[in-house]
Protein backbone atom coordinates (compact mmCIF):
# COMPACT_ATOMS: atom_id res chain seq x y z
CA UNK A 1 0.00 0.00 0.00
CA UNK A 2 1.73 3.13 -1.17
CA UNK A 3 1.89 6.65 1.66
CA UNK A 4 -0.50 8.92 1.88
CA UNK A 5 1.99 11.26 0.81
CA UNK A 6 4.91 10.62 -1.38
CA UNK A 7 7.54 13.03 -2.25
CA UNK A 8 10.48 12.23 -4.49
CA UNK A 9 13.16 14.58 -5.49
CA UNK A 10 11.10 17.69 -5.53
CA UNK A 11 13.02 20.62 -6.73
CA UNK A 12 12.18 24.41 -7.41
CA UNK A 13 14.46 27.15 -9.10
CA UNK A 14 13.64 30.85 -8.77
CA UNK A 15 16.19 31.43 -11.92
CA UNK A 16 19.72 30.87 -10.60
CA UNK A 17 18.24 30.13 -7.45
CA UNK A 18 17.80 26.27 -5.92
CA UNK A 19 14.97 27.06 -3.34
CA UNK A 20 13.98 23.45 -2.74
CA UNK A 21 16.46 20.48 -4.03
CA UNK A 22 15.85 17.31 -4.56
CA UNK A 23 13.78 17.05 -1.11
CA UNK A 24 12.23 13.68 -0.03
CA UNK A 25 9.13 13.28 2.22
CA UNK A 26 6.96 10.11 3.19
CA UNK A 27 4.46 10.10 5.25
CA UNK A 28 1.83 6.97 6.61
CA UNK A 29 -1.53 7.82 6.95
CA UNK A 30 -2.58 8.82 10.32
CA UNK A 31 0.95 9.98 11.39
CA UNK A 32 1.93 13.68 12.60
CA UNK A 33 4.94 15.38 11.16
CA UNK A 34 7.24 17.83 11.58
CA UNK A 35 9.01 20.18 8.69
CA UNK A 36 11.83 22.40 10.51
CA UNK A 37 14.40 24.37 9.48
CA UNK A 38 15.80 28.32 9.88
CA UNK A 39 14.25 31.46 8.22
CA UNK A 40 14.86 30.49 4.43
CA UNK A 41 15.19 27.53 4.40
CA UNK A 42 12.22 26.59 1.67
CA UNK A 43 9.81 25.38 4.12
CA UNK A 44 6.85 27.06 3.51
CA UNK A 45 8.02 26.70 -0.72
CA UNK A 46 7.56 23.06 0.24
CA UNK A 47 4.10 24.00 0.80
CA UNK A 48 3.36 26.28 -2.20
CA UNK A 49 4.09 23.63 -4.05
CA UNK A 50 2.22 20.63 -2.40
CA UNK A 51 -0.52 22.67 -2.43
CA UNK A 52 -0.17 23.98 -6.00
CA UNK A 53 0.47 27.33 -5.82
CA UNK A 54 4.04 27.19 -7.54
CA UNK A 55 4.53 23.95 -9.71
CA UNK A 56 8.08 21.91 -9.19
CA UNK A 57 10.68 22.38 -11.11
CA UNK A 58 11.17 18.70 -11.13
CA UNK A 59 10.48 15.86 -8.86
CA UNK A 60 7.28 14.29 -8.16
CA UNK A 61 4.40 14.60 -5.42
CA UNK A 62 2.24 11.56 -4.75
CA UNK A 63 -1.05 11.74 -3.18
CA UNK A 64 -2.06 8.01 -1.91
CA UNK A 65 0.10 7.04 -5.33
CA UNK A 66 -1.60 9.26 -7.63
CA UNK A 67 0.40 12.26 -9.12
CA UNK A 68 -0.83 15.60 -8.00
CA UNK A 69 1.67 17.93 -9.51
CA UNK A 70 1.05 20.24 -12.06
CA UNK A 71 -3.07 20.48 -10.96
CA UNK A 72 -4.72 23.63 -9.94
CA UNK A 73 -4.41 24.72 -6.23
CA UNK A 74 -8.49 24.27 -6.26
CA UNK A 75 -8.11 20.08 -7.63
CA UNK A 76 -5.93 19.77 -5.11
CA UNK A 77 -7.44 20.92 -2.47
CA UNK A 78 -10.64 18.50 -3.23
CA UNK A 79 -8.32 15.82 -3.79
CA UNK A 80 -7.70 16.60 0.15
CA UNK A 81 -4.49 18.34 0.81
CA UNK A 82 -5.27 21.79 3.19
CA UNK A 83 -3.55 24.15 4.64
CA UNK A 84 -3.58 27.14 6.91
CA UNK A 85 -1.24 30.52 6.15
CA UNK A 86 1.79 32.01 8.22
CA UNK A 87 0.60 35.27 7.94
CA UNK A 88 -3.46 35.00 8.92
CA UNK A 89 -5.37 34.94 5.99
CA UNK A 90 -8.69 34.77 6.78
CA UNK A 91 -11.54 36.66 4.82
CA UNK A 92 -11.31 39.13 7.21
CA UNK A 93 -14.91 40.86 6.08
CA UNK A 94 -16.74 37.90 6.68
CA UNK A 95 -18.30 36.47 9.35
CA UNK A 96 -16.24 32.67 11.03
CA UNK A 97 -19.25 31.17 9.74
CA UNK A 98 -19.15 32.19 5.96
CA UNK A 99 -15.11 31.83 6.23
CA UNK A 100 -16.06 27.93 6.65
CA UNK A 101 -18.80 28.32 4.01
CA UNK A 102 -16.59 29.04 1.28
CA UNK A 103 -14.71 25.78 2.14
CA UNK A 104 -17.62 24.05 1.36
CA UNK A 105 -18.34 25.31 -1.63
CA UNK A 106 -17.47 22.67 -4.42
CA UNK A 107 -19.60 20.35 -1.74
CA UNK A 108 -23.05 20.94 -2.27
CA UNK A 109 -24.14 21.89 -5.41
CA UNK A 110 -27.26 23.90 -5.96
CA UNK A 111 -28.33 25.88 -9.60
CA UNK A 112 -27.98 30.07 -9.97
CA UNK A 113 -32.23 29.58 -10.71
CA UNK A 114 -32.77 27.47 -7.82
CA UNK A 115 -31.25 29.85 -4.97
CA UNK A 116 -32.86 33.02 -7.40
CA UNK A 117 -36.20 31.51 -6.52
CA UNK A 118 -35.26 30.17 -3.34
CA UNK A 119 -36.67 26.68 -4.38
CA UNK A 120 -35.45 23.19 -4.99
CA UNK A 121 -32.66 22.23 -3.01
CA UNK A 122 -30.95 25.99 -2.40
CA UNK A 123 -32.69 25.75 1.20
CA UNK A 124 -31.50 21.80 1.96
CA UNK A 125 -28.66 22.71 0.94
CA UNK A 126 -27.36 25.90 2.23
CA UNK A 127 -28.91 24.41 5.54
CA UNK A 128 -26.46 21.29 5.19
CA UNK A 129 -23.67 23.03 4.85
CA UNK A 130 -24.21 25.30 8.06
CA UNK A 131 -25.19 22.73 10.08
CA UNK A 132 -21.44 20.97 9.01
CA UNK A 133 -19.44 24.36 9.50
CA UNK A 134 -20.86 24.59 12.75
CA UNK A 135 -20.06 21.30 13.86
CA UNK A 136 -16.19 21.66 12.63
CA UNK A 137 -16.86 24.75 14.63
CA UNK A 138 -18.00 23.76 17.71
CA UNK A 139 -15.62 20.61 17.60
CA UNK A 140 -13.15 23.47 18.01
CA UNK A 141 -15.12 25.29 20.37
CA UNK A 142 -15.53 28.97 18.39
CA UNK A 143 -18.99 27.71 17.78
CA UNK A 144 -19.90 30.91 20.00
CA UNK A 145 -17.79 32.82 17.42
CA UNK A 146 -19.74 31.75 14.39
CA UNK A 147 -21.56 35.06 13.55
CA UNK A 148 -19.10 37.33 14.05
CA UNK A 149 -16.60 38.82 11.66
CA UNK A 150 -13.12 37.19 11.52
CA UNK A 151 -11.37 40.25 11.95
CA UNK A 152 -13.01 40.88 15.27
CA UNK A 153 -11.65 37.86 16.63
CA UNK A 154 -8.32 37.62 19.59
CA UNK A 155 -5.27 36.01 17.40
CA UNK A 156 -4.97 33.02 18.62
CA UNK A 157 -8.63 32.42 17.82
CA UNK A 158 -8.06 33.39 14.10
CA UNK A 159 -5.43 31.24 14.12
CA UNK A 160 -7.82 28.47 14.93
CA UNK A 161 -10.52 29.76 12.74
CA UNK A 162 -8.03 29.37 10.00
CA UNK A 163 -7.59 25.65 10.75
CA UNK A 164 -11.12 25.34 10.96
CA UNK A 165 -11.78 26.48 7.95
CA UNK A 166 -8.79 24.21 6.46
CA UNK A 167 -11.24 21.08 7.70
CA UNK A 168 -14.21 22.42 6.32
CA UNK A 169 -12.56 21.24 2.80
CA UNK A 170 -12.76 17.68 4.19
CA UNK A 171 -9.11 16.84 4.14
CA UNK A 172 -7.26 13.89 4.35
CA UNK A 173 -3.88 16.05 4.82
CA UNK A 174 -3.67 19.19 6.73
CA UNK A 175 -0.81 21.21 6.31
CA UNK A 176 0.05 24.24 9.46
CA UNK A 177 2.15 26.83 8.62
CA UNK A 178 3.58 27.72 12.09
CA UNK A 179 0.24 27.85 13.48
CA UNK A 180 2.09 28.85 16.83
CA UNK A 181 3.30 31.76 15.34
CA UNK A 182 2.72 34.87 17.76
CA UNK A 183 1.33 32.44 20.33
CA UNK A 184 2.58 32.63 24.16
CA UNK A 185 3.42 29.28 26.02
CA UNK A 186 0.32 28.78 27.38
CA UNK A 187 -1.55 29.68 24.49
CA UNK A 188 0.78 27.27 22.09
CA UNK A 189 0.26 24.43 25.16
CA UNK A 190 -3.60 24.78 24.59
CA UNK A 191 -2.46 24.26 20.29
CA UNK A 192 -0.46 21.10 20.87
CA UNK A 193 -3.44 19.40 22.61
CA UNK A 194 -5.51 21.04 19.91
CA UNK A 195 -3.54 19.67 17.23
CA UNK A 196 -3.51 16.00 18.53
CA UNK A 197 -7.01 16.05 19.29
CA UNK A 198 -8.12 17.60 15.59
CA UNK A 199 -5.83 14.74 14.62
CA UNK A 200 -7.66 12.39 16.81
CA UNK A 201 -11.30 13.81 16.10
CA UNK A 202 -11.24 13.92 12.43
CA UNK A 203 -8.85 11.57 11.80
CA UNK A 204 -6.40 13.11 9.06
CA UNK A 205 -2.75 13.23 8.81
CA UNK A 206 -1.10 16.72 9.56
CA UNK A 207 2.45 18.00 8.26
CA UNK A 208 3.66 20.88 10.39
CA UNK A 209 6.02 23.70 9.78
CA UNK A 210 6.93 25.31 13.34
CA UNK A 211 9.66 27.49 14.58
CA UNK A 212 8.62 26.61 18.67
CA UNK A 213 10.75 23.79 19.18
CA UNK A 214 8.73 22.94 22.33
CA UNK A 215 5.63 22.44 20.05
CA UNK A 216 7.52 20.50 17.40
CA UNK A 217 9.64 18.25 19.66
CA UNK A 218 6.30 17.80 21.93
CA UNK A 219 3.42 16.26 19.40
CA UNK A 220 5.64 15.48 16.51
CA UNK A 221 6.02 11.91 15.80
CA UNK A 222 8.77 12.20 13.00
CA UNK A 223 10.70 15.16 12.11
CA UNK A 224 11.79 16.54 8.63
CA UNK A 225 14.68 19.39 8.57
CA UNK A 226 15.64 21.71 5.53
CA UNK A 227 18.25 23.80 5.23
CA UNK A 228 18.99 25.92 2.35
CA UNK A 229 16.52 24.01 0.15
CA UNK A 230 18.29 20.94 1.22
CA UNK A 231 16.88 18.36 3.41
CA UNK A 232 19.28 17.42 6.05
CA UNK A 233 18.16 15.17 8.71
CA UNK A 234 15.01 13.40 9.56
CA UNK A 235 14.33 10.96 12.49
CA UNK A 236 12.06 11.21 15.77
CA UNK A 237 12.39 13.78 17.89
CA UNK A 238 14.72 12.60 19.97
CA UNK A 239 16.91 11.83 17.32
CA UNK A 240 16.56 15.14 15.69
CA UNK A 241 17.52 16.87 19.14
CA UNK A 242 21.10 15.41 19.14
CA UNK A 243 22.18 15.35 14.90
CA UNK A 244 25.05 17.59 14.90
CA UNK A 245 24.11 18.63 11.28
CA UNK A 246 20.40 19.87 13.12
CA UNK A 247 22.87 21.62 15.90
CA UNK A 248 25.41 23.55 13.12
CA UNK A 249 22.16 24.18 11.35
CA UNK A 250 20.62 26.41 14.10
CA UNK A 251 23.68 28.08 14.93
CA UNK A 252 25.68 25.44 17.73
CA UNK A 253 23.20 24.74 19.61
CA UNK A 254 20.57 26.88 19.64
CA UNK A 255 17.75 23.93 19.94
CA UNK A 256 18.51 23.47 23.57
CA UNK A 257 18.07 26.94 24.14
CA UNK A 258 14.94 27.62 22.16
CA UNK A 259 13.50 25.05 23.75
CA UNK A 260 13.24 27.74 26.94
CA UNK A 261 12.65 30.44 25.10
CA UNK B 1 -38.28 74.15 -4.69
CA UNK B 2 -39.83 72.67 -7.72
CA UNK B 3 -36.61 73.22 -9.78
CA UNK B 4 -34.83 71.23 -7.25
CA UNK B 5 -36.48 68.31 -7.07
CA UNK B 6 -37.07 67.90 -11.22
CA UNK B 7 -33.60 67.67 -11.49
CA UNK B 8 -33.13 65.14 -8.57
CA UNK B 9 -35.85 63.36 -10.43
CA UNK B 10 -33.93 63.65 -13.63
CA UNK B 11 -30.78 62.57 -11.86
CA UNK B 12 -32.35 59.68 -10.06
CA UNK B 13 -33.42 58.25 -13.71
CA UNK B 14 -30.05 58.75 -15.15
CA UNK B 15 -27.96 57.30 -12.14
CA UNK B 16 -29.97 53.63 -12.21
CA UNK B 17 -28.72 53.57 -15.26
CA UNK B 18 -24.87 54.74 -14.44
CA UNK B 19 -25.51 52.27 -10.70
CA UNK B 20 -25.73 49.13 -13.43
CA UNK B 21 -23.17 49.71 -15.38
CA UNK B 22 -20.49 50.91 -12.06
CA UNK B 23 -21.49 47.20 -11.09
CA UNK B 24 -19.60 45.14 -13.80
CA UNK B 25 -16.80 47.37 -13.60
CA UNK B 26 -16.64 47.48 -9.64
CA UNK B 27 -17.08 43.73 -9.61
CA UNK B 28 -14.74 42.56 -11.69
CA UNK B 29 -11.70 45.14 -10.02
CA UNK B 30 -12.94 43.69 -6.64
CA UNK B 31 -11.98 40.28 -8.18
CA UNK B 32 -9.30 40.80 -10.84
CA UNK B 33 -7.84 43.90 -9.85
CA UNK B 34 -8.35 44.63 -13.67
CA UNK B 35 -10.36 47.77 -15.18
CA UNK B 36 -12.78 46.20 -17.59
CA UNK B 37 -12.19 49.35 -20.79
CA UNK B 38 -14.59 46.64 -22.86
CA UNK B 39 -17.66 47.06 -20.28
CA UNK B 40 -18.94 50.20 -21.75
CA UNK B 41 -19.23 48.55 -24.77
CA UNK B 42 -21.02 45.64 -23.51
CA UNK B 43 -23.76 47.90 -22.02
CA UNK B 44 -23.92 49.63 -25.83
CA UNK B 45 -23.93 45.77 -26.96
CA UNK B 46 -27.24 45.34 -24.64
CA UNK B 47 -29.08 48.42 -26.50
CA UNK B 48 -28.68 46.52 -29.92
CA UNK B 49 -29.60 43.54 -28.38
CA UNK B 50 -33.00 45.11 -27.24
CA UNK B 51 -33.62 46.69 -30.91
CA UNK B 52 -32.78 42.98 -31.99
CA UNK B 53 -34.87 41.69 -29.58
CA UNK B 54 -37.74 43.66 -29.56
CA UNK B 55 -37.91 44.95 -33.49
CA UNK B 56 -36.67 42.42 -35.51
CA UNK B 57 -38.01 39.08 -33.44
CA UNK B 58 -41.16 41.08 -32.09
CA UNK B 59 -40.81 39.91 -28.80
CA UNK B 60 -42.95 41.95 -25.59
CA UNK B 61 -40.67 44.42 -23.38
CA UNK B 62 -40.01 41.80 -20.64
CA UNK B 63 -39.30 38.82 -22.70
CA UNK B 64 -36.62 41.01 -23.94
CA UNK B 65 -34.72 42.20 -21.07
CA UNK B 66 -34.88 38.79 -19.68
CA UNK B 67 -33.28 37.63 -22.43
CA UNK B 68 -30.99 40.15 -23.57
CA UNK B 69 -29.61 39.97 -20.29
CA UNK B 70 -28.05 36.47 -20.61
CA UNK B 71 -27.21 36.99 -24.21
CA UNK B 72 -25.08 40.02 -23.28
CA UNK B 73 -23.52 38.30 -20.47
CA UNK B 74 -22.91 35.25 -22.15
CA UNK B 75 -20.85 37.63 -24.50
CA UNK B 76 -18.90 38.91 -21.97
CA UNK B 77 -17.88 35.53 -20.48
CA UNK B 78 -16.53 34.34 -24.27
CA UNK B 79 -14.66 37.73 -24.07
CA UNK B 80 -13.33 36.95 -20.31
CA UNK B 81 -12.44 33.38 -21.63
CA UNK B 82 -10.51 34.44 -24.81
CA UNK B 83 -9.32 38.00 -24.05
CA UNK B 84 -8.38 37.95 -20.35
CA UNK B 85 -7.94 34.24 -19.50
CA UNK B 86 -4.89 33.96 -21.11
CA UNK B 87 -3.09 36.80 -19.29
CA UNK B 88 -4.37 35.99 -15.65
CA UNK B 89 -0.77 35.47 -14.66
CA UNK B 90 0.37 38.49 -16.68
CA UNK B 91 1.58 41.97 -15.09
CA UNK B 92 -1.46 43.97 -14.37
CA UNK B 93 -0.98 46.08 -17.44
CA UNK B 94 -1.39 43.41 -20.29
CA UNK B 95 -5.14 42.47 -19.56
CA UNK B 96 -5.42 46.55 -18.80
CA UNK B 97 -4.06 46.87 -22.84
CA UNK B 98 -6.53 43.94 -23.94
CA UNK B 99 -9.52 45.45 -22.30
CA UNK B 100 -9.10 48.83 -24.21
CA UNK B 101 -8.36 46.63 -27.50
CA UNK B 102 -11.16 44.85 -26.65
CA UNK B 103 -13.43 47.65 -26.58
CA UNK B 104 -12.27 49.29 -29.48
CA UNK B 105 -13.19 46.09 -31.20
CA UNK B 106 -16.35 45.66 -29.83
CA UNK B 107 -17.16 49.29 -31.02
CA UNK B 108 -15.69 48.75 -34.78
CA UNK B 109 -17.56 45.81 -35.36
CA UNK B 110 -21.01 46.92 -34.37
CA UNK B 111 -20.39 50.35 -35.96
CA UNK B 112 -19.78 47.73 -39.17
CA UNK B 113 -22.62 45.65 -38.93
CA UNK B 114 -25.48 48.10 -37.55
CA UNK B 115 -23.76 51.78 -39.21
CA UNK B 116 -22.78 54.68 -37.23
CA UNK B 117 -26.24 56.22 -36.83
CA UNK B 118 -28.34 56.37 -34.39
CA UNK B 119 -30.76 53.46 -34.35
CA UNK B 120 -34.62 54.56 -33.08
CA UNK B 121 -35.00 52.28 -29.91
CA UNK B 122 -38.83 51.11 -30.28
CA UNK B 123 -41.09 52.35 -27.38
CA UNK B 124 -42.17 49.36 -25.09
CA UNK B 125 -44.76 51.77 -23.28
CA UNK B 126 -46.93 54.58 -23.77
CA UNK B 127 -45.39 57.84 -23.64
CA UNK B 128 -46.94 59.48 -19.92
CA UNK B 129 -45.98 61.51 -17.68
CA UNK B 130 -47.47 62.73 -14.31
CA UNK B 131 -47.59 66.00 -12.74
CA UNK B 132 -46.34 66.19 -9.19
CA UNK B 133 -47.84 69.15 -8.34
CA UNK B 134 -51.06 67.43 -8.90
CA UNK B 135 -50.71 65.39 -5.37
CA UNK B 136 -48.59 67.90 -3.32
CA UNK B 137 -49.02 71.22 -4.18
CA UNK B 138 -45.42 72.41 -3.42
CA UNK B 139 -44.16 70.28 -5.89
CA UNK B 140 -45.96 73.20 -8.67
CA UNK B 141 -44.35 71.99 -12.22
CA UNK B 142 -41.98 68.84 -11.38
CA UNK B 143 -42.97 66.18 -14.22
CA UNK B 144 -42.30 62.64 -13.95
CA UNK B 145 -41.97 60.66 -16.80
CA UNK B 146 -43.07 57.10 -17.11
CA UNK B 147 -40.18 55.75 -18.16
CA UNK B 148 -38.11 57.15 -15.34
CA UNK B 149 -39.84 55.59 -13.21
CA UNK B 150 -39.66 52.32 -14.90
CA UNK B 151 -35.91 52.61 -15.26
CA UNK B 152 -35.77 53.78 -11.60
CA UNK B 153 -37.87 50.41 -10.34
CA UNK B 154 -36.05 48.21 -13.11
CA UNK B 155 -32.62 48.99 -12.04
CA UNK B 156 -33.27 48.92 -8.14
CA UNK B 157 -35.03 45.46 -8.51
CA UNK B 158 -31.87 44.17 -10.29
CA UNK B 159 -29.69 45.57 -7.17
CA UNK B 160 -31.46 43.53 -5.18
CA UNK B 161 -31.40 40.54 -7.05
CA UNK B 162 -27.59 41.13 -7.39
CA UNK B 163 -27.58 41.81 -3.10
CA UNK B 164 -29.32 38.43 -2.76
CA UNK B 165 -26.90 36.53 -4.99
CA UNK B 166 -23.58 38.16 -3.64
CA UNK B 167 -24.56 37.88 0.38
CA UNK B 168 -26.84 34.58 0.20
CA UNK B 169 -26.08 32.53 -2.26
CA UNK B 170 -22.29 30.19 -2.18
CA UNK B 171 -21.25 31.68 -5.77
CA UNK B 172 -21.50 35.62 -4.43
CA UNK B 173 -19.70 34.38 -1.17
CA UNK B 174 -17.02 32.85 -3.47
CA UNK B 175 -17.38 36.40 -4.97
CA UNK B 176 -16.78 37.89 -1.81
CA UNK B 177 -13.78 35.35 -0.73
CA UNK B 178 -12.31 35.96 -4.29
CA UNK B 179 -11.99 39.85 -3.86
CA UNK B 180 -10.60 39.86 -0.06
CA UNK B 181 -8.10 36.98 -1.11
CA UNK B 182 -7.70 35.75 -4.36
CA UNK B 183 -5.32 33.04 -3.47
CA UNK B 184 -6.79 31.54 0.31
CA UNK B 185 -9.70 31.22 -2.02
CA UNK B 186 -8.38 28.52 -4.78
CA UNK B 187 -5.97 27.01 -1.75
CA UNK B 188 -9.77 26.49 -0.30
CA UNK B 189 -10.87 24.64 -3.42
CA UNK B 190 -12.87 27.63 -5.27
CA UNK B 191 -13.18 27.39 -8.58
CA UNK B 192 -12.07 30.42 -9.51
CA UNK B 193 -12.37 30.23 -13.28
CA UNK B 194 -16.06 29.61 -12.77
CA UNK B 195 -16.50 32.36 -10.55
CA UNK B 196 -14.64 34.61 -12.40
CA UNK B 197 -16.75 34.04 -15.76
CA UNK B 198 -19.43 34.21 -13.40
CA UNK B 199 -18.64 37.61 -11.99
CA UNK B 200 -18.20 38.48 -15.62
CA UNK B 201 -21.97 37.29 -16.78
CA UNK B 202 -23.33 39.38 -13.71
CA UNK B 203 -21.63 42.43 -14.25
CA UNK B 204 -22.34 41.82 -18.06
CA UNK B 205 -25.93 41.11 -17.62
CA UNK B 206 -26.53 44.59 -15.03
CA UNK B 207 -24.94 46.45 -18.13
CA UNK B 208 -26.51 45.14 -20.95
CA UNK B 209 -29.79 45.81 -18.81
CA UNK B 210 -28.61 49.24 -18.58
CA UNK B 211 -28.57 49.54 -22.24
CA UNK B 212 -31.60 48.44 -22.86
CA UNK B 213 -33.28 50.91 -20.32
CA UNK B 214 -31.08 53.63 -21.81
CA UNK B 215 -32.06 52.91 -25.23
CA UNK B 216 -36.26 53.32 -23.85
CA UNK B 217 -35.37 56.29 -21.85
CA UNK B 218 -33.64 58.08 -24.93
CA UNK B 219 -35.24 56.37 -27.81
CA UNK B 220 -32.25 55.59 -29.89
CA UNK B 221 -28.98 53.37 -29.39
CA UNK B 222 -25.33 53.81 -31.03
CA UNK B 223 -22.67 52.78 -31.20
CA UNK B 224 -20.72 55.25 -29.26
CA UNK B 225 -22.99 55.09 -26.34
CA UNK B 226 -20.44 53.01 -24.21
CA UNK B 227 -17.56 55.21 -24.54
CA UNK B 228 -18.92 58.23 -22.50
CA UNK B 229 -21.05 56.22 -20.23
CA UNK B 230 -18.46 53.45 -19.69
CA UNK B 231 -16.26 56.71 -18.20
CA UNK B 232 -19.11 57.52 -16.31
CA UNK B 233 -19.66 54.85 -14.63
CA UNK B 234 -15.92 54.09 -14.15
CA UNK B 235 -16.27 57.54 -12.33
CA UNK B 236 -18.61 56.32 -10.12
CA UNK B 237 -17.09 53.17 -9.39
CA UNK B 238 -14.21 55.11 -8.40
CA UNK B 239 -15.68 57.88 -6.23
CA UNK B 240 -17.69 55.12 -4.56
CA UNK B 241 -14.42 53.13 -3.95
CA UNK B 242 -13.80 50.74 -6.54
CA UNK B 243 -14.29 47.03 -5.36
CA UNK B 244 -17.12 47.88 -2.94
CA UNK B 245 -20.08 46.71 -4.40
CA UNK B 246 -22.92 49.30 -2.79
CA UNK B 247 -20.21 52.13 -3.64
CA UNK B 248 -21.07 51.59 -6.95
CA UNK B 249 -24.15 52.53 -6.54
CA UNK B 250 -23.85 55.60 -4.15
CA UNK B 251 -20.80 56.85 -6.25
CA UNK B 252 -23.42 56.55 -9.74
CA UNK B 253 -26.13 58.26 -7.66
CA UNK B 254 -23.78 61.55 -6.63
CA UNK B 255 -22.09 61.53 -9.80
CA UNK B 256 -26.08 61.57 -12.02
CA UNK B 257 -27.52 64.20 -9.49
CA UNK B 258 -24.22 66.44 -9.63
CA UNK B 259 -24.51 66.27 -13.50
CA UNK B 260 -28.16 67.33 -13.18
CA UNK B 261 -27.98 69.83 -10.86
CA UNK B 262 -25.20 71.39 -12.88
CA UNK B 263 -27.30 71.18 -16.21
CA UNK B 264 -30.26 72.78 -14.72
CA UNK B 265 -28.56 75.84 -12.62
CA UNK B 266 -25.52 76.41 -15.50
CA UNK B 267 -25.02 75.24 -18.55
CA UNK B 268 -25.73 71.25 -20.21
CA UNK B 269 -22.39 71.64 -21.81
CA UNK B 270 -20.64 71.60 -18.38
CA UNK B 271 -22.44 68.02 -17.77
CA UNK B 272 -19.26 66.20 -18.51
CA UNK B 273 -16.77 68.59 -17.17
CA UNK B 274 -18.46 67.65 -13.92
CA UNK B 275 -17.94 63.98 -13.80
CA UNK B 276 -14.33 64.66 -14.82
CA UNK B 277 -13.74 67.22 -11.95
CA UNK B 278 -15.46 64.62 -9.97
CA UNK B 279 -13.01 62.00 -11.10
CA UNK B 280 -10.14 64.63 -10.51
CA UNK B 281 -10.85 65.81 -6.96
CA UNK B 282 -11.36 61.83 -5.94
CA UNK B 283 -8.34 60.50 -7.09
CA UNK B 284 -6.38 63.72 -5.68
CA UNK B 285 -7.51 63.46 -2.21
CA UNK B 286 -9.47 60.32 -1.79
CA UNK B 287 -8.03 57.49 -3.99
CA UNK B 288 -9.94 54.61 -2.76
CA UNK B 289 -13.31 56.61 -2.71
CA UNK B 290 -16.32 56.34 -0.30
CA UNK B 291 -16.29 53.52 0.65
CA UNK B 292 -13.25 51.94 0.05
CA UNK B 293 -10.30 51.08 2.51
CA UNK B 294 -7.14 52.43 2.02
CA UNK B 295 -4.83 49.64 0.42
CA UNK B 296 -2.03 49.18 2.82
CA UNK B 297 1.15 48.68 0.99
CA UNK B 298 3.29 45.23 1.82
CA UNK B 299 6.55 46.26 2.23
Amino acid sequence: MSALLDIAALTIRFGGLVAVNRVDIKIEKGELVGLIGPNGAGKTTCFNMLTGVYEPTSGTICLEGKNINGLAPHQICSKGVARTFQNIRLFKSMTVLENLLVSLHRERGYSLAEALFGLGRFGKREQEMRTKAMEILRMLGLDHRAHLPASSLPYGEQRKVEIARALATSPKLLLLDEPAAGMNPSETAQLAKDIQKIRKDFDITVLLIEHDMSLVMKICERIYVLDYGQLIAQGKPEEIKRDPRVIEAYLGGGLGGEQHA
Amino acid sequence: MSEFVQYLVNGFAQGSIYALIALGYTMVYGILKLINFAHGEIYMIGGYCGIFLLSTLGLPFWAALMLAMPIVGIFAVLIERFAYRPLRGAPRIAPLITAIGVSIVLLELTRLVAGAQPRPFPQPFEDMSYELGNWIPALDGVIIQRNQIMVFIIAIVLMVLLNAIVMKTKIGRAMRALSMDFDASRLMGVPIDRVIAFTFFIGASLAGAGGMLVGMYYNQVEPYMGQLAGLKAFTAAVLGGIGVIPGAVIGAFILSISEALVVGYSESSYRDAIAFAILIVVLMFRPWGILGRPERVKV
